[in-house]
């Protein structure tokens, strides 16, 4: 197993001696398949057990594994015809988000995603996957594009959030978030957004005003990164752990808070373990609710944008 | 004459200085456990957290809590920005007074702040909405409290604005905004990120009508707000010196490993950057936001031609 996780140790371990018994059996003609069973069962226990009972900490490892498939990813195994579109036509192409327009099952549809990096070099170019200003209004023209031409608009959330620099903040970050969330209410075409990895705070709601948002089992949505909420609660942000356990942020958490629509499950030990079967779960998710969406007008797209939102919040009255 | 000055003397000794803050730390989301900026210390004077100007209390609340020596603008509360803005200097009518904050998601000691917070300030939540009258023309107004949760955007600051919004719309009104927050507020997690779309969202149908939002921007506006309502405004004008950014100082220093211009992310860097329409000085405020509002609802007066039709196009049509 490639790239496993601290709390994989155990049982990176455990398949290790088996592989070794193997070995052993091969080689030296000593009969270890008794103990090799044995042991065969008790990993099949252990993966339950862990896989069965993730933490929030834990499921935040596995929606940054690095090997954790990516919009990039998904575009290739859901779609047909993919072109991609570059640019915001202001400033510059952020290559930390992607979009383009291709088939889903034969129909066009505008796609918009964080896209992170595979090795250290993509990374560099994509910014670790956080989008500057540019990348926000990059994605508001390729929807604005999307509207007008009727097609649905199919968001990838994966970021750790929008990036918090210099230029950013001279180019008026807050301002393109800002927009998009406003533009967003307003497009009178099915919007479905499906948060892959990290949900980070604002630079990922940017892309992710939906009439629909899933999640997939391990992904994370937070109103800001755990280790910087620690920062900010408890002025540590090495307790990230307790803030992840605190905040609330797994897919089932926000379901049960009325954030999202639902959950989409995952292989057994992550969507980096079977890609194509993970692809296949978010394709028959989007198909499903494309095909509910398209039975409403625009008005009644934008309205049920509106009254999603409306609800999200909790409070009581005196 | 000279008792006199020895007397004054003795009143400079008395200002407690370990209670000034120097000028508010930017913060980044809701940076409530730290720094919130002091108010007037009770007494008799008060010291400038920006340039150390000593000035009477009295004088201060005259000069509208700016200072006289650099200008800066000290923050005031709600009721204090109202009282300065509305003519009789309060709401015709308080929205949503009833509404306040519960625990959504369980986090300890939540309530006790807000408890505090509510008896410190006598309000329900960090922001007061209503209706009033600006120099005659009736308005929706918001205002953020910064002395309630550093004005974090929670779920009932979301709803209260985006109540105040809707209720803007079907009164056919212009809607002020004056921000002033440290961001999101983490004591409500992803609800309080949710609120970013949901105030935006309502102000989607305000643009759509066609009616007026004007949102100013005070000391400090972070995170969250920044990066929702408050950048929305079909103007957005700022107080002088307000810190005004999506990424608190600190954080940006850490991610780029670099030191930042004296003036980052003041209001004056914002307007030079193209991010703000204007920043209008505290004495100018209210004749300049009356002023944008008649440009928007008064009917042309009798004998102005409007636009088109002074047109020289106009013959060719």
């Amino acid at each position: 197993m490639a790239g496993e996780l601290p709390f994989e140790k155990p049982l990176v371990e455990l398949h290790d001696k088996i592989k070794e018994l193997r070995r052993f059996t091969e080689e030296k003609g000593i009969d270890f398949s008794d103990e090799v069973k044995r042991l065969e069962q008790k990993a099949k226990e252990l993966a339950d057990q862990i896989y069965g009972n993730l933490t929030p900490w834990q499921r935040v490892q596995l929606a940054r594994h690095p090997e954790r498939p990516t919009t990039l990813d998904y575009i290739q195994l859901l779609f047909t015809d993919f072109m991609e579109i570059h640019g915001d036509r202001l400033f510059g192409d952020d290559q930390a988000i992607v979009g383009g327009i291709a088939r889903l099952d034969g129909r066009p549809v505008t796609i918009i995603g964080n896209q992170k990096g595979k090795d250290t070099k993509d990374n560099i170019r994509r910014n670790f996957g956080m989008a500057h200003p540019e990348g926000y209004r990059k994605a508001l023209r390729i929807m604005e594009q999307a509207n007008k031409f009727g097609r649905p608009i199919i968001c990838f959330i994966n970021t750790s959030g929008a990036y918090p620099g210099k230029a950013a903040e001279e180019r008026g970050q807050s301002e393109a978030i800002a927009r998009n969330l406003r533009q967003m209410a307003t497009f009178g075409v099915p919007i479905i957004c499906v948060v892959i990895g990290e949900g980070g705070s604002g630079g990922a709601l940017a892309i992710g005003v939906g009439n629909r948002v899933f999640m997939l089992e391990n992904s994370y949505y937070s109103v800001i990164a755990p280790e910087s909420a620690a920062a900010i609660l408890w002025r540590d942000s090495s307790l990230g752990m307790r803030a992840a356990e605190t905040m609330k942020i797994t897919a089932p958490d926000l379901l049960e808070l009325g954030v999202i629509d639902g959950i989409i499950p995952e292989p057994f030990g992550g969507a980096h373990r079977d890609v194509a079967m993970q692809a296949d779960a978010v394709k028959k998710v989007l198909l499903e609710q494309l095909e509910q969406l398209s039975q409403l007008s625009p008005d009644e797209l934008v309205q049920d944008r509106y009254e999603k939102f409306k609800q999200i919040g909790e409070y009581a009255s005196l | 004459m000279l008792k006199d000055l020895f007397g004054k003397k003795r009143k400079f000794a008395t200002v407690p200085s370990e209670n000034l803050t120097r000028v508010p730390a930017s913060g980044d989301q809701a940076k409530e456990a730290g720094v919130r900026e002091k108010e007037v210390p009770e007494g008799l004077m008060n010291k400038c957290p920006h340039c150390g100007t000593i000035h009477y209390s009295k004088d201060l609340e005259k000069n509208l809590r700016v200072c006289k020596g650099c200008q800066y603008h000290y923050s005031i509360s709600a009721p204090e920005r109202l009282a300065l803005l509305l003519d009789d200097g309060v709401l015709t009518e308080e929205f949503d007074t009833d509404l306040i904050t519960s625990n959504p998601l369980g986090f300890p000691g939540y309530l006790e702040k807000l408890e505090q917070d509510m008896a410190n300030t006598n309000l329900n939540e960090a922001v007061v909405t209503g209706e009033g009258l600006l120099e005659g023309n009736r308005i929706v107004v918001g205002v953020m409290d910064s002395r309630f949760r550093m004005a974090s955007m929670g779920s009932v600051v979301g709803e209260k604005i985006t109540r105040a919004i809707e209720r803007a719309i079907d009164r056919r009104l212009p809607f002020i905004l004056f921000s002033a927050s440290g961001g999101a507020r983490m004591q409500e997690g992803v609800l309080s990120l949710m609120q970013m779309a949901k105030t935006s969202a309502a102000l989607a149908k305000l643009d759509r009508e066609r009616l007026l939002y004007i949102s100013v921007l005070t000391n400090p506006t972070f995170g969250g707000v920044s990066a929702s309502f408050s950048s929305l405004g079909d103007y957005n004008i700022a107080e002088p010196g307000a810190m005004i950014g999506f990424a608190g100082r600190r954080v940006i220093e850490q991610t780029i490993r670099q030191e930042l211009p004296k003036d980052f992310q003041t209001a004056e860097f914002l307007l030079q950057n193209g991010q703000l329409d204007m920043v209008v000085h505290r004495k100018e405020m209210r004749s300049t936001l009356a002023k944008l509002v008649e440009m928007h609802t008064s009917t042309p007066r009798e004998g102005v031609e409007t636009w088109q039709e002074s047109s020289p196009l106009k013959s060719l049509s």
